[in-house]
């Protein structure tokens, strides 16, 4: 039923596939989720859209191979099915015209900031994006950023590409030679997420960030996705997935990110035992 | 001693057979094994068959129950469950999870001079009967070309989809997760209502004609008002009270911590119990606190036990006497070892280094005057604060309405606790040919009385599309 019509690798670890989903292509927009399951046995993985494209029918997500539910996703074949996709779910991104919008993109959370960048690039908003990964070889996504921003500006951990450091120095850079901002995206791992929020903080400018906690259900029952936002309950699910940068508690996130290391190895070394005999 | 006479009014029901203590607390097969034919003849015929009963009219579903117990006790137990299907197409579901003692048994005149008649088990045992048989394939009315769509296959969902299917009606029914049942299937775990029963009860709704579609979520896949422009004619809500309660105590997000539906969900639907043969993990570690008393309090305690914690405690505020779970289930979970520690409530929590919970502190509690829901209201006792040593907490508060549907189609009248508010008669929203029933309309409740609600919206849609 929802049959794979790509998979194509982006860089180490690093997945394209694209799902025969016409449903959900119809209903998608900029900053929403699907939940998919590979088998029977499989976990719900939630991974936001990257692109959908309404006249082949199909929903394209990008993911890094990192535990068992992932390294089987990516896996798969073309023309194989998967057992379960839904979606489209969260809220959507708030598009509109902002004036300047800055797009910044960690890692595989470039993948997610696609759709978003067109979307404010419709809107005729100056469209600004902030690019890295930890090297060049890691990088994905430029070219087609590229084709959409006013400008690109990269940075890698080790220097390999662009800026030497973070995302969040490049943007401190760009804040300091004067540009005026008026909306700042990020997505990518909580930490640059985190770095992100503390640089603008002290500009007051106004930052978006995409949350990606453990997630079961994905529409609201379970609760395993809550987050602290102004110091309240949010579930990222239904009231997110994207908050004010400013308000969330991400050393909290980051904490309960991490509940299941053990379990996530634990799967893997069965899986690959399994695997193997 | 002296042996009495033999009286002809058997006073004790027949008990209900039970997977063995030892052996049950280490699997998730059903607790409950169910009556044989002769145990099922012998309590029906502990039926008075009064001329006026009164336990139909504690059915929510309308059961004519006299009618099908005494097909039991003559033995016809193929015409017992036709007649029992006259009025509800999922008893095998019903003869589990009814509250029956406050319902139908509890209007039993036996009551009076002992236990009442078990009308769930035998309710259960037709059921299950014709299931080893093979149901045969019900009897519809002739089709009327109109289509209904239904959201949610809980309890609420399937029995409106039923029921309009028998009508004659072409039912959808929108599922969001990978798997029907609703609660029956996320939520109510394996011993208390197996998988393969709600899938069986499931499969002679679909020979009634209804189509069931996985992972729809309404509100994002289409609106509401997609549905009625797009083909259907009316449509029923029914999508339950998911959306979990917290405590708001300090440190509630840490690692460890689980609202009952995330634990439940986790072990029943993602099937974690049998990590990592299946790939989603549970945690549950030795010493286990759920924090509530309801049912689903009841399922979490019995879950961990199941999954390996070696101490599991119910923590309560109020006394045993206010406990909302069903007298059976509390039986069991203490028959499991499941530790009750009433007139305590947690405080707040303490966690390790890597974020996990360690600690929570309790304060004791004491009883005062009723409060609004007639029960005594608890207070806290100064200074009694004491420290529980804990792996893992359930918190098992309540759930409140799943919030997508009402955020996502205008005009839909909601209260402030998010259940949609609906003609209690006929159970239509303030949409035209929308109708809703179950936990979404009257908030957390029972399966049966989402039943109900089902059962009446199916009525009114009916004669909704007729009169159309």
């Amino acid at each position: 039923m929802y049959r794979i019509v790509a998979m194509q690798t982006l860089a180490p670890q690093t997945k394209l596939i694209e799902i025969y989903a016409p449903e959900i292509v119809a209903k998608a927009h900029a900053g929403q989720f699907v939940i998919l399951r590979v088998d029977e046995e499989g976990e719900r993985i939630p991974l936001t859209l990257a692109d959908w494209k309404p006249e082949a029918n199909t929903i394209t997500l990008i993911f890094q191979e990192v535990g068992v539910s992932t390294i089987k996703l990516g896996s798969l074949n073309v023309n194989e099915e998967l057992c379960d996709v839904v979606g489209p779910l969260g809220n959507p991104t708030d598009v509109r015209n902002y004036g300047t919008v800055v797009i910044v993109g960690g890692g595989v959370g470039i993948a997610p900031c696609l759709p978003i960048t067109k979307a404010f690039k419709k809107t005729g908003s100056r469209v600004i994006s902030i690019i890295g990964a930890r090297n060049e070889k890691l990088l994905i996504l430029e070219r087609e950023m590229r084709c959409i921003c006013d400008e690109v500006h990269i940075s890698t951990d080790d220097g390999s590409k662009g800026h030497k450091g973070f995302v969040s120095d490049v943007l401190n850079i760009l804040i300091k030679k004067g540009y005026s901002i008026d909306i700042v995206y990020a997505i990518g791992p909580s930490v640059m997420m985190r770095a992100i929020a503390e640089t603008t903080r002290p500009h007051k400018i106004k930052t978006v960030v995409s949350l990606n906690p453990i997630m079961v259900d994905g529409m609201g029952m379970c609760g395993a996705c809550r987050v602290s936002v102004g110091g309240k309950v949010k579930f990222a699910c239904v009231d997110g997935p994207e908050f004010d940068a400013h308000q969330v508690d991400f050393d909290q996130l980051i904490k309960r990110q991490r509940a299941f290391l053990a379990e996530e190895r634990t799967a893997l070394e069965h899986w690959e035992k399994c695997r193997g005999n | 001693m002296e042996k009495k006479p033999k009286s002809k009014i058997c006073k004790e029901s027949v008990p209900m057979p039970k997977q063995k203590l030892e052996e049950r607390i280490h699997n998730f097969n059903e607790v409950a094994l169910g009556y044989t034919e002769e145990q099922a003849v012998a309590e029906a015929k502990r039926c008075l068959q009064c001329p006026e009963p009164k336990c139909a009219e504690g059915c929510p579903v309308d059961i004519d129950i006299q009618a099908f117990i005494k097909l039991i006790a003559e033995r016809k137990f193929d015409e017992a469950i036709a007649k029992v299907k006259e009025k509800n197409s999922l008893p095998a579901i019903c003869g589990r999870v009814c509250p029956q003692e406050e319902q139908c048994q509890n209007a039993c005149v036996m009551g009076k001079v002992g236990d009442p008649v078990n009308i769930g088990r035998l309710e259960r045992f037709v059921a299950d009967y014709e299931m080893k048989k093979g149901a045969e394939t019900p009897r519809k009315q002739a089709p009327t070309g109109k289509r209904v769509a239904v959201i949610g296959s809980g309890p609420a969902g399937l029995i409106t989809a039923a029921d309009l299917a028998k009508l004659g009606h072409e039912v959808v029914v929108f599922e969001a997760l990978h798997k029907l049942g609703g609660v029956l299937t996320y939520g109510i775990p394996a011993f208390r209502m197996p998988k393969e029963i709600v899938q069986a009860e499931a499969d002679y709704v679909r020979k009634l004609g209804v189509e069931i579609k996985l992972n729809a979520l309404i509100g994002r896949l289409h609106t509401i008002p997609e549905l009625l422009k797009n083909g259907f004619t009316a449509v029923f809500i029914g999508t339950g009270a998911g959306l979990p309660t917290f405590l708001g105590l300090p440190n509630e997000s840490l690692g460890g911590i689980y609202s009952a539906n995330e634990f439940l969900i986790r072990v029943n639907l993602m099937k974690s119990y049998a990590f990592p043969d299946y790939d989603t993990p549970i945690r549950v570690g030795e010493k286990v606190a759920v924090i509530g008393a309801g049912n689903v309090a009841m399922d979490s305690a019995r879950c961990a036990l199941r999954l390996g914690a070696k101490e599991v405690y119910i923590v309560y505020r109020r006394s045993r006497n206010e406990m909302p779970a069903r007298a059976e289930e509390i039986e069991n979970a203490e028959e499991e070892g499941i530790i009750l520690k009433l007139l305590t409530n947690p405080t707040k929590f303490f966690g390790d280094e890597q974020g996990w919970v360690k600690q929570m502190e309790c304060i004791k509690m004491r009883l005062g005057e009723p409060d609004q829901s007639g029960r005594r209201r608890p207070i806290p006792i100064e200074s009694s604060e004491f420290i529980m040593n804990v792996d893992t907490v359930v918190i098992a508060i309540g759930r409140t309405p799943n919030p997508i549907i009402q955020r996502t189609t205008e005009g839909l009248q909601t209260t402030k606790r998010g259940t949609i508010i609906v003609d209690e008669e006929t159970g239509q929203t303030s949409l035209e040919g929308v109708y809703a029933g179950g936990d979404i309309v009257t908030g957390e409740a029972t399966v049966i009385s989402a039943m109900g609600a089902g059962k009446r919206a199916a009525r009114s849609i009916h004669d909704y599309l007729m009169n159309e």
